[in-house]
């Protein structure tokens, strides 16, 4: 198994390329700590459409009961890596 | 036991609509309740939309939209042998609404019975109006989708009044040499039930995040099936009409369908979401606008609570 460090960086690679996609929301802006609603203004319809875009490219499902929990970046990558 | 001698294929031969005069703007809504015209801009997409006045109700909207079809058509009262009309929200349940919009329109004795689909309503009657008339049951069938979702909306629940409103559409299906109507993909999803449904019986109710998760992955495999259907590729298209739910999701489902040329369906701008009426609604008054000319293209899909949907490509008369 790939060591956490590489895999986060992948994750948040695949995050911002998604973020950048849907919400159009410039690479540099998305880091681990950033809110995505606070920070970012990305709102619950496009969160959902991120979850399901990270899942086509990451294979994990994020539910809606469990999406409305992550609330950072570093939240969606744990959840990922999880 | 005999057949029916049947037509080689039905087309839509003319539109109708027919929206409510009160324009109620998101200006207006912030005085009813706690939003704000960006919150619903950004949202769902709606600028305005058309709330019923008194003098509306699902089988008056729906007689005015189909006598335009009617009117459109060429035909007279008399050519007409069933009338169909898609609804979810008529309040006085008995007698149906079919058979009182046929006798406001002069036409006698006709089938007349109202589909409930929800807001995939109009597309499930425009297949069966197709079958019908391809199978002799019906030469010239009148289809309606006429809602009046002002009479189910809590005006106190920001999440729903912003969205819903009013408003009628029509077509008449005739029959013809050459198809001009694609089978129709229709489907269900009851595990769903609970996703959009009447809260205390009276209110309409939907969980957000649950329906646009639903429409914006599953929904783009019924388009795709419709089109396989009728041997249409997506490049095809003059126009894709899918039910004016939320601009987020038209758009959503657009960018997926693979037909940049095809003009996208934003009626929901300025008509809001009118469940089953707001697929033959677009159709209307983008015809009207001439975006749709003779020969055109166009791929309708219907979806909503149930969960149920229902697409089909169709030809522009």
């Amino acid at each position: 198994m790939a060591n956490t460090e590489t895999d986060t960086d992948t994750i948040l690679a695949g995050l911002r390329e998604i973020v950048d996609e849907i919400a159009g929301v410039p690479a540099n802006e998305v880091d681990l700590e950033k809110s995505f609603v606070d920070d970012l203004d990305i709102d619950s319809l496009s969160m959902v459409e991120i979850a399901v875009a990270a899942q086509d490219k990451f294979g994990v499902e994020i539910p809606d009961d469990q999406l409305k929990d992550l609330k950072t970046v570093q939240d969606v990558v744990n959840y990922i890596q999880k | 036991m005999n057949l029916l001698p049947a037509a080689a294929g039905a087309r839509v031969a003319a539109l109708g609509e027919y929206q409510p005069a009160n324009v109620v703007t998101n200006q207006d809504l912030t005085r009813r309740v706690d939003t704000t015209d960006e919150w619903i801009r950004s949202r769902v997409g709606i600028e305005e939309r058309r709330i019923a006045g008194p003098e509306d109700s699902v089988v008056s909207m729906a007689a005015a939209a189909g006598g335009k079809a009617l009117a459109a058509s060429g035909l007279a009262p008399a050519d007409i042998d069933l009338v169909i009309v898609a609804t979810c929200t008529l309040v006085d349940q008995i007698p149906n609404a079919a058979a009182r919009v046929a006798d406001r329109l002069g036409i006698e004795a006709p089938g007349a019975f109202d589909v409930n689909a929800a807001c995939a309503g109009f597309c499930y009657g425009l297949g069966l109006a197709a079958d019908s008339v391809r199978s002799g049951s019906a030469h010239n069938v009148l289809v309606i989708g006429s809602e009046k979702l002002s009479d189910w909306l809590d005006w106190e629940d920001r999440s729903t009044c912003v969205i819903f409103a009013d408003g009628a559409g029509a077509a008449v299906v005739t029959p013809s040499e050459t198809p001009g109507i694609g089978p129709v993909v229709w489907g269900s999803s009851g595990d769903r039930a609970d996703k959009i449904y009447l809260r205390e019986n009276k209110y309409l109710y939907q969980e957000g995040q649950s329906v646009f998760r639903w429409a914006t992955t599953e929904l783009n495999g019924v388009a795709a099936e419709a089109l396989r259907r009728a041997g249409v590729e997506a490049g095809q298209l003059t126009a894709f009409v899918p039910h004016q739910a939320n601009l987020r999701i038209v758009e959503a489902i657009a960018r997926k369908l693979g037909a940049p040329q095809a003009i996208v369906a934003r009626d929901i701008v300025t008509a809001g979401n009118t469940s089953s009426a707001s697929v033959p609604l677009a159709l209307a008054r983008m015809s009207e606008r001439g975006e749709l000319p003779s020969g055109s293209l166009v791929l309708t899909m219907g979806f909503g609570a149930g969960l149920t949907y229902s697409a089909q490509v169709l030809e522009i008369p």
